[in-house]
């Protein structure tokens, strides 16, 4: 195949314990680590696995964000993308906005396959991949672990509820990444230089033909309930009698 | 009057718990009419299983071949067809649910609320963002079909007792090809409780060192009569599969009772198991995080705690 897309978003790094602002209009992310989508770095590295195998020609990756995502399309190139693609938006937008830009990006690209991760750990709505396959027509593979080539079809098998599930799509398609796909190589300093040569395109989100406002509107952003403190059991015996109490053993 | 469209998720002959969870959450909208729809190649079994919960009004069946398995492409193009004179669609936010719904509402062309836990009006719900560090309450027009999963641990199931009216629905809806079923391969069927409807846990974490040693977990479970969980570190190591994690990207769960081996509580795992009712955590290290969520902590190594404990309950 020619050309893979992949999706790499710019969230909060998965070690940050966010905190809701306190007048409710949403998470304070002044001066946190920001990081690419862990689920974005396995679907990337499945990309370059794939190329890499000889079975791809060109890596593609693409953000919509800020002018700061250009930090995790760096990372995504020294990772072994080829180039680079931003769509330029000055506010998040909604999965069915990020939706309908890639299926934009991804017919002008001509791309023979899109990797998006599962899920952003940001909003963790897990809509975007099935969204793309549904505009644009195509297969979709969520929650892959396991994905090989064969030509014009794939083999993909999914983390589902009841184990693990195995389906045969014809290309171009759609997949999600899962935790288990591979484990995303680490980057290395030669690389980083390398990757400040590579093409980083910005594209203007009103340049695309889409609508930002789907309708949806965030009301309220709160903190969750915090548990009731617990008690430090001094040993076995304690334990099984407190649960007994409570009747859960 | 807000006419809310189910779809059912089941393995061909038995109704997953997750949907009689979504008609409680359905149920919570004022004047709610609930229709579950089966999509079977045999959907009768499932259909009666539904018919029978209560707060349900109807159930449609949609039978086909080509519904033999629960693939996206091919439900979403009849669920998209069936939803018309619908105000609501919703699915359960399972593997299943998160699969379809989203390949839905694009053929729709509206945006999906995910993971909704708490009903706030007919068009106005609260889900988990960050891990569940951030709730959302978000907002759709009422103008338009309001796309949703529901978060199972959030809503008890419906009762039973109830007969709502079975009748066939006619789709039609041209169904692509480009998608096939190969195999799945699950957990072998046992006696023990399912993971995301278990009203009691007991999960192991890297700190079991094998596949061998998680049998200290699992013998554990059969005491109780629970469930088996797993934080992720277990799952990529190999001492539990896949379907057993525990946490944001695995099973969110919410048990009467949920036992941590060995797990030291990291946000992604927590996430999945704060609507546990009691938590009881075993590590060594009085510093875990998990300490901080637990109801019941005991400082000690799992090795000679976990035995011990089984043996006070014989
Ligand atoms: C994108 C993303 C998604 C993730 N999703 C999930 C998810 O859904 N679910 C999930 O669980 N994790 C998830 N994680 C991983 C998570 O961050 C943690 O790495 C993981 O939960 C750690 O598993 P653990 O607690 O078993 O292992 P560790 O963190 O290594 O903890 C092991 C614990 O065992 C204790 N211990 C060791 N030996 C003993 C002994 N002999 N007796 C008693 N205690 C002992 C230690 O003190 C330690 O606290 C995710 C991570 C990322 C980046």
């Amino acid at each position: 195949m020619r050309k893979i897309l992949v999706g790499v978003k710019r969230v909060v790094d998965y070690n940050v314990r966010v905190r809701v602002k306190p007048d409710g209009s949403g998470v304070a992310l002044e001066g946190v680590k920001m990081s690419v989508n862990p689920f974005d770095e396995i679907a990337l590295e499945e990309a370059l696995r794939i190329k890499e195998r000889g079975e791809a020609a060109e890596v593609v990756a693409v953000s919509i964000g800020t002018d700061e995502a250009q930090q995790q399309l760096r990372t995504a190139l020294a990772m072994g993308a080829d180039r680079a693609i931003l769509v330029k938006v000055t506010e998040a937008v909604d999965p069915l906005v990020a939706s309908r830009v890639l299926t934009e990006i991804a017919k002008r690209e001509n791309a023979d396959l899109v990797i998006l991760g599962k899920q952003a750990i940001d909003d963790d709505a897990a809509q975007t991949a099935p969204m793309v396959a549904a505009l644009w027509g195509r297969p979709q593979a969520t929650f892959a672990s396991k994905i090989a080539i064969n030509g014009g079809t794939a083999i993909v098998t999914r983390e589902v509820d009841a184990g693990l599930e195995t389906i045969e799509v014809d290309l171009p398609a759609v997949f999600s990444a899962d935790l288990r796909l591979n484990e995303p190589r680490y980057v290395k300093l030669p690389d980083i230089m390398k990757a400040k040569k590579k093409p980083l395109d910005v594209v203007e989100f009103a340049s695309l033909g889409v609508t930002a406002d789907v309708g949806l509107k965030t009301v309220f952003v709160e903190p969750p309930k915090p548990r009731a403190k617990g008690i430090v059991v001094k040993d076995v015996a304690e334990l099984v009698d407190a649960l007994k109490k409570k009747g859960l053993v | 009057m807000s006419k809310i469209l189910i779809i059912a998720e089941h393995d061909g002959s038995a109704l997953n718990q997750a949907t009689a969870r979504a008609v409680t959450c359905a149920r919570q909208i004022p004047g709610a009419h609930v229709t579950i729809a089966v999509f079977a190649a045999e959907p009768a079994a499932v259909a009666s299983a539904a018919a029978v919960l209560a707060g349900v009004d109807a159930v449609v069946t949609v039978a086909s071949a080509a519904n033999g398995h629960a693939l996206a492409a091919t439900l979403a193009p009849q669920v998209v067809a069936l939803a018309a004179g619908y105000t609501h669609v919703f699915a359960a936010s399972t593997s299943f649910g998160k699969d379809l719904l989203p390949r839905v509402a694009a053929l729709l062309g509206v945006p999906q609320i995910s993971d909704a836990m708490a009903v706030e009006g007919a068009y106005k719900f609260k889900r988990p963002t960050y891990a569940g560090n951030a709730i959302v309450t978000l907002e759709a027009p009422a103008d338009r079909i309001l796309v949703a999963t529901v978060r199972s641990a959030s809503f008890e199931p419906a009762a039973g007792g109830g007969s709502a009216s079975i009748s066939a629905a006619d789709v039609s809806a041209e169904l692509p090809t480009h998608t096939r079923f190969v195999s799945l391969s699950a957990a072998p069927k046992s006696d023990r409780p399912d993971l995301a409807s278990a009203a009691k846990v007991v999960s192991g974490g890297r700190a079991l060192a094998s596949k061998e040693n998680f049998d200290i977990v699992y013998s554990l479970a059969s005491k109780m009569g629970a469930a088996v969980g797993a934080s992720r570190a277990a799952v990529d190591a190999g001492y539990a599969s896949n379907e057993l994690q525990v946490g944001q990207t695995g099973k969110i769960i919410a048990p009467e009772l949920y036992v941590a081996v060995g797990i030291s509580g990291a946000i992604q795992h927590l996430t999945g198991i704060k609507d546990a009712k009691t938590i009881v955590a075993i590590n060594k290290d009085p510093e875990a995080p998990i300490f901080e969520v637990a109801d019941f902590g005991l400082v000690a190594d799992l090795f000679v705690a976990v035995p011990e404990i089984e043996k006070a309950l014989s």
